[in-house]
């Protein structure tokens, strides 16, 4: 299959900085450093036509370093091609930069990836908890948090 | 002798209170609160097919305006200060009915942002379980509600500040 347009300009514009490019059935995943993220989406949205950021969200790989990725899923509205976009986020440093200046959708998508991951954005305008109750302590869809909620004991199956 | 006592005081208390019950159980009128897929079962019961009304059920869009509030889905953290404030702002009397298995125990939902059963939180009258009750169900529940509002004691004597209504489980 033929390399996804987008990575030819990206490669081009970023060089090495394009860290890793993965094509799974049909499907092209673009890795970078997350310091180069807004220069990045700034790029593919000017030069390269993804006007739309479809989604963004967060993603935990627990044990593995650095612990979180961000994952921004591009639509090019006008040629209809879609481009994923990740960028690693390492648990000391639980932070990247916002995409919101880019595409202002991003806003509430980053809002939910802070409340339920616990990964914050900098520079976002309003970044303040957007589904759990504003007292809310932790990041539930994180792999440690336990499901039943911190006050519970856990489950141990159904003995009784 | 004769009566010594005319007429004693309970018979007069007991058929007022008789009263008080008669007109408050066939008026029972629900706070429209759906939460979850349980909410399209009460619509179900409150429309033509089922048709709540026969039994002077009447849903209100005002917690002001009602007398029981049925808890019809998934109660989250989140929307549970939301009942909480509704549920206070009904005047007594007011009963309470969970509908479901999420209102009554959490039901499937065994995670930290479900409310394990409304009991937790508010006075439940009437658990209906089911997921969600067929429309037959929470007809059922309204049903038993009736017959405890029916068996309710005192009810006239605390309408008139006389005393506490005494309600059997």
């Amino acid at each position: 299959m033929s390399e996804h347009p987008a990575v030819a300009q990206l490669k081009g514009q970023f060089g090495d900085k394009v860290l890793k490019v993965e094509e799974f059935r049909g499907q092209t995943s673009v890795t970078v450093p997350k310091e180069e993220i807004v220069a990045v989406c700034t790029f593919l949205r000017d030069s390269c036509g993804y006007n739309f950021l479809t989604d963004l969200c967060g993603v935990d790989y627990l044990g593995r370093t650095p612990r979180f990725t961000v994952v921004y899923q591009l639509y090019n509205i006008g040629t209809h091609t879609r481009l994923r976009l990740k960028a690693e986020v390492e648990e000391a440093d639980c932070r990247i930069d916002t995409v919101t200046g880019v595409w202002s959708t991003a806003n509430w998508f980053e809002r939910e990836c802070w409340d339920l991951m616990g990964i914050a954005f900098v520079d976002h305008p309003d970044l303040r908890r957007i589904l759990l109750p504003e007292d809310w302590s932790g990041h539930p869809l994180r792999k440690d948090y336990p499901v039943q909620g911190p006050d519970r004991e856990p489950y141990q199956g159904r003995l009784s | 002798m004769g009566v010594e006592q005319t007429l004693g005081n309970n018979v007069i208390t007991t058929s007022l209170d008789k009263l008080v019950n008669w007109s408050r159980a066939k008026s029972l009128w629900p706070m429209t609160f759906g939460l979850a897929c349980c909410a399209i079962e009460m619509m179900a019961a409150g429309a033509a097919r089922f048709d709540l009304d026969r039994f002077g059920v009447l849903f209100r869009a005002s917690p002001r305006q009602s007398d029981c509030i049925i808890i019809a889905g998934t109660v989250t953290q989140k929307m549970l200060p939301v009942i909480k404030t509704v549920y206070e702002q009904m005047p007594e009397p007011k009963y309470v009915i969970a509908m479901g298995a999420c209102a009554c125990s959490g039901g499937i939902f065994d995670t930290y942002s479900t409310v394990q059963g409304i009991d937790t939180a508010l006075p439940v009258d009437v658990y209906v379980p089911g997921c969600p009750p067929r429309p037959e169900g929470l007809l059922y529940g309204i049903m038993k509600l009736q017959d405890k509002i029916m068996k309710e004691r005192n009810s006239f004597g605390e309408a008139i500040g006389v005393g506490e209504r005494i309600s059997q489980a």
